[in-house]
């Protein structure tokens, strides 16, 4: 079982205290209704499928109810990060090297 | 004392006796046996037949990798366990052992025909033997498989025992207490950490309870350990026995089963039979040793043969010889022994047969010392004894030719194909592998994991090499918890240190392709399923493993996936590291069911969420149903009703007079802020800035694909405050995706969401005698047509008790709901009761409910939406607030094919023949179309209606709202019914009958 740190409470905790919400850093467009069809299909289904670190949503549901985003590597399962919602994506210095 | 009991050797020794059963016959072991090492004790070797052949099986191992002697415990009723290892299951006064896989009995099994019908049965014989006609599947294929591929029987009554479950947290865990593993315990305790040390053994000590003729520090073996155990737990060390680390998980969690009351003759009182533990632990070191592999050669199933190092534990911890007169067949130093061990006792070794030219001087002058035959460059090409091995018959291997065979009588043969290194545990971890030539097997690499690998589960070999192995693991988990610690290092003397080569299948003069050399004893494969697997076409070690079953059977490939894997490597022409290991996964021996339960079983299974009503409910005979995790009153019978006749009497008397009904579960969330109703618009498909405080509305809530997720009455209290109704199943799903857009999307807006399900006890009353109830009841506001109209709210009291009071309906008759605050619900429900019985007041459950709701047309999401419905297909179009700049769904629903013709509607039916539809029922235009017909929709809700005096039901149909009046029809397997499109609305289409 993983642990997670949640970056509002500060705490590391197990993960039956979480939720996953899907892939991160895809807002939602401010005037859907002016979005052509292929731009809404983009933003409603079109995701990365990231074999390596993946960019996601969780949400610390049994604890202080916060979303927040985590870097994960969708091979080992490992969390490099975990940052507040609305941060953007850190810089890691492993990415794209001995993580692969 | 039995022949076969040595007196002197082992550790059993307090001489009681224990009485059990095998097959019915009864037996006498001594306390601390194994079912295995008493049966040896009274010479039988037979235990059970093989899973495909039924060929006759004996004891093969001694500890939880066996793959043969498979047997049947019981205990009395409902504690009976197929699939025990004999090898593990310690005997206790009256144990119940059954052999498996037998008919009619063990010594003649009918089934052994397939023995000789083997080539029907060869790898893939799934695949080819039943593979057509399509038909014969159902009624020829699946009863035969079933009925002949059964390991075991499953007990059918319920189990009685109880299992635990806990939590333990730890510095360093180790897993495995032979050398390795108690050295690295010693390091970690003396470093001051806290350390947890769990074998799956009774005792402790691995390794050393079968060597004790090693000098440690000058101490007898088991002096040593004696007194290291002592040591260990002075030092806080928690020691575990009967405890099997299952599983190595995430972060260093390892899950361990507890064995606590299977080996013991009276089950004290409430305690566990299991524990599964969840350990997360800073540190691991696995220290699980290595496995003795098999040699593969024709004949090497029989009763009676045996891993060498099977026949050595026998001896030293159970005192038992495994046969009078042995062969020995190996290519490993560590078997030559097992040899000497069971010449010292009085056995009369045979001979020793290695495949190797040339082995160690002392060893042979050891086997001289004692006279035993030593035939070096030997191969075995077959065994003879039906239920027991009478001889081997063993040939010289001369550049590469087998030569003339030479017949051996003996009792048991002890083999030993080198060993493999326990790899399972840090398979888990998704540690990889590295393949080690000189040893021909794979060592542990890389993991992720704070984990440590010691001893034989790396390839080291010895007590002595074992032991500095794992003070040095010790060392280094210490140091990686900033913990510094000498360890002295530990002298072994008489330590049995060794080398050895490996085979595939050994060379014989005989006819290959007829040998049966098993590699997967309880899965029957033979080397040459694996050969034929390989010519079939299969290339990845999966799909070979996959088309033999190599490796699939209770064991996991623990003797059979290195010998499986050479063997196939062989056969494709490439090295072993190239062709690679099938993924070793948890649990790591077999596990009950019980263990991964623990306690949620029966009614703890899942939580029963109950209202605060529920207990009128109860006293008042409901029939309860669930729904999510609640319970809610069903219907109301009074004596001799059944359901129709309650429900029926339920609707009724609510049309006509006044029903009470136990809302409480609908989910409520409270929508609070100066920005609330900025959120409720977004949210939402409706308009909410013009919903004056005091009225209410119904609410649509999308998904962004356009799609229905929820619906429910939601009430302006203030200006910035609503209170919002949800399903009942959906008020979780509900806020989570309203707290999403609030914090992610929209954190601009002011707005705090609260979940107040709980908070609330909510009673309906509905009927046209509602208000006449209800009114002297209330304070605050006057129950008039004009003071309160329909869909309006107000925070008043009611008997006395503060209320939040809404007039809204889900009947069609004039209807409340009174919110009191949910301690109250009971309190006001038996008023609301009592003050109702001059009016003939009637309680109504959730069916009666679904009843009038469908006879008004008003949808349950999830019942008649399934997650592709629109506002447009359910008829709700007139709830979305198109000129809105924006809501959740809004895009969505103008998706091309949200939009196009044809899509599946939601209409009412009605039967021509007044029959009741199935719900779920497929709906086809036309009848007399060839099978498979195109289906038009299906019936989502279909009730007999007390109002319209027939049945009625709702449906999703293609193209639905077009086709009012046109007859569709439903196919069933008796006859095919029509029925008519008519809207959904059965009842006072007109709304008549929601005014006061």
């Amino acid at each position: 079982m993983l642990l997670i740190h949640c970056p509002y409470c500060e705490e590391t905790l197990p993960e039956v205290e979480f939720v996953h919400a899907g892939q991160a850093h895809i807002a939602r467009p401010d005037l859907p209704s002016s979005q052509t069809d292929e731009e809404w299909e983009a933003y409603l289904f079109i995701r990365t499928n990231e074999k390596g670190i993946h960019a996601e949503r969780w949400r610390h549901v049994h604890g202080c109810g916060r979303f927040f985003n985590a870097l994960r590597h969708t091979v080992t399962d490992q969390f490099l990060t975990t940052y507040k919602a609305g941060e953007p994506r850190p810089e890691l210095p492993v990415e794209g090297g001995d993580q692969k | 004392m039995s022949q076969f009991r040595v007196a002197g050797r082992g550790r059993i020794n307090s001489g009681r006796r224990v009485r059990f059963t095998f097959d019915g016959k009864e037996y006498s072991g001594l306390e601390g046996d194994t079912i295995a090492s008493a049966l040896l004790a009274n010479g039988v070797h037979l235990v059970g037949r093989s899973f495909k052949y039924h060929r006759p099986r004996g004891i093969l191992s001694a500890g939880s990798e066996e793959p043969n002697a498979i047997v049947g415990t019981s205990r009395g009723a409902g504690r009976y366990e197929p699939n025990t290892r004999a090898t593990v299951q310690e005997i206790w006064k009256g144990l119940t052992v059954t052999s498996q896989n037998k008919y009619p009995s063990l010594k003649f099994d009918i089934g052994a025909v397939n023995d000789a019908a083997y080539m029907l049965f060869s790898a893939g014989f799934y695949y080819k033997t039943f593979m057509w006609p399509k038909a014969f599947w159902h009624k020829v294929y699946e009863p035969f498989i079933r009925a002949a591929a059964g390991m075991g029987v499953s007990p059918s009554e319920p189990d009685p025992d109880t299992y635990a479950s806990r939590y333990l947290h730890c510095d360093l865990l180790v897993v495995g207490s032979g050398p390795a593993g108690l050295a690295a315990a010693r390091v970690g305790a003396e470093a001051g950490l806290r350390v947890v040390l769990v074998d799956e053994n009774a005792e402790a000590g691995g390794t050393l309870l079968s060597e004790p003729q090693a000098q440690i520090n000058g101490q007898q073996a088991w002096d040593w350990l004696a007194a290291e155990l002592a040591g260990l737990k002075a030092k806080g060390v928690r020691i575990m026995t009967r405890t099997t680390a299952i599983g190595y998980y995430h972060q260093n969690m390892v899950g361990l089963c507890e064995k606590l009351t299977d080996h013991l003759d009276v089950l004290p009182k409430d305690m566990p039979r299991e524990r599964l533990w969840r350990v997360r632990a800073k540190r691991v070191v696995l220290a699980q040793g290595a496995l003795e592999k098999p040699l593969v050669f024709h004949g090497n199933d029989r009763p009676g043969v045996m891993l060498a190092g099977a026949a050595q534990t026998y001896l030293n911890r159970y005192g038992v010889k495994a046969g009078h007169r042995p062969v020995v067949l190996t290519s490993h130093d560590s078997a030559w022994y097992a040899a000497f061990d069971l010449e010292d006792a009085g056995a009369k070794v045979a001979a020793i047969a290695d495949t190797r030219p040339a082995v160690r001087g002392d060893l042979i002058a050891e086997a001289g010392k004692r006279g035993i035959p030593v035939l070096l460059s030997h191969t075995a090409t077959t065994t003879s004894g039906r239920l027991r091995i009478s001889s081997i018959t063993l040939a010289v291997v001369k550049d590469g030719k087998t030569g003339p065979e030479t017949r051996y009588a003996c009792d048991c043969l002890l083999m030993s194909g080198g060993w493999t290194p326990s790899l399972h545990l840090f398979s888990h971890t998704q540690g990889k592998l590295a393949w080690d030539e000189n040893q021909n097997t794979f060592l542990p690499g890389f993991t992720q994991e704070n984990c440590g690998i010691a001893g034989a589960g790396r390839g080291l070999w010895g007590i002595e090499a074992a032991l500095a192995d794992g003070l040095e693991r010790g060392r280094e988990a210490a140091a990686a918890l900033g913990r510094s610690v000498d360890a002295a290092p530990v002298r072994v003397e008489n330590d049995r240190t060794g080398t050895g080569v490996s085979h595939t299948e050994l060379p014989t003069r005989r006819d290959a392709g007829k040998n049966k050399s098993f590699v997967d004893f309880q899965n029957d494969v033979t080397a040459k399923d694996l050969r034929l697997a390989v010519k079939e076409g299969m290339r990845s070690i999966e799909h070979v493993k996959r088309y033999t079953t190599n490796g699939m059977a209770t064991d996991q490939g623990k003797l059979s996936n290195i010998n499986g894997l050479n063997i196939a490597a062989e056969a494709l022409g490439k090295e072993a590291p190239k062709v690679g290991l099938t993924t070793f996964r948890p649990p790591y021996t077999p596990t009950t069911f019980g263990t991964f339960c623990g306690y949620h079983r029966g009614s703890h299974f899942e939580v029963t969420r109950k209202t605060n009503i529920d207990s009128w409910a109860e006293e008042n005979g409901a029939v309860f149903e669930p729904v999510g995790q609640w319970r809610r009153a069903w219907y109301f019978p009074k004596a001799g009703e059944d359901m129709d006749a309650a429900v029926l009497r339920e609707c009724r008397a609510t049309r006509a007079g006044v029903g009470i009904f136990d809302a409480s579960t609908l989910g409520k969330i409270e929508v609070v802020g100066p920005d609330a109703a900025e959120f409720m618009n977004r949210m939402y498909t409706n308009p909410w800035t013009k919903l004056m405080p005091g009225r209410c509305r119904y609410g649509l809530l999308l998904g962004e694909d356009g799609h229905i997720r929820d619906d429910g009455v939601i009430g302006r209290m203030a200006q910035d405050r609503f209170h919002v109704t949800t399903t009942t199943g959906g008020a979780a799903r509900v806020l989570n995706m309203m707290e999403d857009y609030l914090q992610t999307e929209w954190p601009d807006l002011q707005v705090w969401l609260t979940s107040t399900t709980e908070q609330w006890s909510t009673i309906a009353l509905n009927g046209p005698d509602a208000a006449k109830l209800l009114a002297p009841l209330v304070e605050g506001v006057t129950l008039t047509e004009e003071a309160f109209p329909h869909m309006s709210c107000v925070e008043c009291t009611v008997a006395g008790m503060p209320a939040r009071l809404f007039r809204v309906s889900f009947t069609g008759e004039i209807g409340f709901e009174v919110n009191v605050p949910a301690y109250l619900g009971r309190a006001l429900w038996d008023v609301l009761w009592e003050v109702g019985q001059p009016l003939g007041i009637t309680a109504y459950g959730t069916e009666t409910m679904h009843v009038l709701r469908a006879e008004k047309g008003y949808i349950i999401v999830g019942q008649d939406t399934d997650g592709t419905v629109t506002p447009g297909d359910a008829g709700l179009s007139w709830a979305v607030g198109t000129k809105k700049r924006d809501f959740v769904g809004m895009r969505g629903m103008a998706r091309p094919d949200l939009v196009a013709p044809g899509r599946k509607q939601l209409v009412g039916l009605l039967t021509e023949d007044r029959s009741r539809l199935e719900e779920g029922a497929q709906i086809v235009f036309d009848p007399n179309q060839p099978i498979p017909m195109t289906m038009a929709g299906h019936v989502t809700s279909s009730y007999h209606s007390d109002a319209v005096g027939r049945p009625i039901a709702l449906a999703l149909v293609a193209g639905g709202h077009e086709r009012m009046g046109e007859t569709v029809y439903i196919p069933m397997p008796d006859r095919t019914i029509a029925a008519q499109i008519t809207s959904t609305v059965f009842v006072d289409p007109e709304n008549a009958r929601l005014k006061i």
